[in-house]
């Protein structure tokens, strides 16, 4: 009997210990993508339900969310383009656009070298004479085998990303006399 | 009356004291390194996953930087965990019969996101946000380690709150330029002390604050 009470005793107690170790390390919060039973579904993020919004990702039929006015896609950008917007397009090309379509915009990024089917170069005729809403455009519903992007970038760096294409697409047929007279003194 | 312990057992007394103070001793080194060894805190352990995800080939091997995968770094207190649509743009030409990516594509194809394990969990009364630490110079590598040579993933940190304070009472140590956070070949210069107290100047971190206790328990 006693030793009955005693082993009662010490389980309740290693079972005190077992759980008060992990109450506060893991309370009822959930993290980020943790995983729930709570839904069907075992997630504990929720799919927005169909034909709703989230607050502020509100996609109007504008120049801004869809690169087109009045319903064609168009050869301006929603807002003014500085040397900021252009230096945070070149971060988020190269973040998001150099593996495929490469640092020149060639289209001989690393994972074509690993067999990605190739994108066409920016520097053709036929891209060059496309409105800055066509990149727009691409980059979110996707173009032939790219997928879309518009999860990963938001809509302004999207816009930053066209700006930098035009600047890249400028880079590769500059000449000498468009150079500024600073850049043209490091000229060999 | 006679003497309960004959004297030669003050010896074995002595002894016996000095013994138990090894043992206990003993006890608690082990006590001690057990609590700081992988086994507990699970640094270089790697963590079995769904698909043997490879940073080293990615990160290395392709120039992939970390933010294509991990979006939400610069914004939010979660760095993101890629949805599977994010593995599929390049999977859908690269690899399409391999096996091991066989759970990727059923993902896609039945809608079921990847069931990913945790490998950085901190306690839940631990707030912790990213976009502070890399909007502030403190790169991804001085936490996470040498994730780019990584072929499977591990921490290469305890996140013991002594880790934590290490580096918030004296960011200088590790902070570096804001430009530089994803790159994992940087060089701290060598006067990284000094050259760290202008950048903790410059971004405005308010060290003192560092150490409040809400700073990390609210």
């Amino acid at each position: 009997m006693r030793s009955a009470i005693r082993h009662i005793g010490a389980l309740s107690v290693a079972a005190l210990l077992l759980t008060s170790c992990n109450d506060m390390y893991d309370g009822a919060r959930i993290k980020p993508l943790e995983r729930s039973n709570f839904f069907a579904d075992g997630s504990s993020s929720r799919p927005l339900p169909e034909g709703t919004v989230a607050r502020g990702h509100a996609v109007n039929n504008d120049l801004l969310s869809t690169g087109k006015l009045d319903g064609t896609l168009a050869d301006a950008f929603p807002f003014a383009i500085t040397d900021s917007v252009i230096a945070r397009g070149q971060d988020r090309y190269t973040t998001f656009c150099t593996p495929c379509h490469g640092r020149l915009g060639d289209g001989n990024g690393m994972i074509v070298q690993r067999g990605f089917p190739r994108p066409n170069s920016f520097h053709t005729d036929s891209l060059r004479a496309r409105p800055a809403g066509y990149f727009f455009d691409v980059m979110t519903n996707g173009f032939g085998r790219m997928y879309s992007y518009a999860a990963s970038v938001p809509v302004h760096d999207r816009w930053a990303i066209v700006a930098y294409i035009r600047a890249l697409q400028l880079s590769q047929r500059a000449t000498v006399t468009m150079l500024p007279d600073n850049d043209k003194k490091q000229l060999p | 009356m006679a003497q309960i312990f004959h004297p030669s057992m003050r010896v074995v007394s002595r002894a016996s004291i000095l013994a138990s103070l090894i043992v206990i001793g003993f006890i608690g080194w082990v006590g001690w390194d057990w609590y700081r060894s992988g086994y507990f805190t699970g640094v270089n352990v790697p963590v079995e996953q769904p698909v043997p995800f490879s940073h080293e080939h990615h990160v290395n091997g392709l120039g992939i930087s970390c933010g294509y995968c991990h979006t939400s770094v610069e914004k939010a207190a979660f760095a993101g965990i890629p949805p599977t649509h994010t593995c599929m743009t390049c999977h859908s030409q690269i690899w399409t019969g391999a096996p091991m990516l066989e759970p990727v594509r059923a993902s896609y194809r039945t809608q079921k996101p990847l069931e990913w394990v945790r490998v950085h969990d901190l306690p839940d009364f631990a707030y912790f946000n990213h976009s502070i630490h890399v909007n502030k110079g403190m790169a991804c590598q001085v936490c996470h380690g040498d994730v780019n040579i990584m072929p499977l993933t591990w921490k290469s940190s305890t996140l013991q709150m002594a880790w934590c304070l290490d580096c918030h009472r004296a960011p200088e140590k590790y902070i570096r330029p804001v430009e530089e956070i994803y790159n994992f070949d940087y060089k701290p210069p060598a006067d990284q002390i000094a050259f760290g107290k202008e950048l903790v100047k410059k971004y405005n971190v308010q060290v003192k604050q560092l150490t409040d206790c809400s700073i990390c328990h609210r």
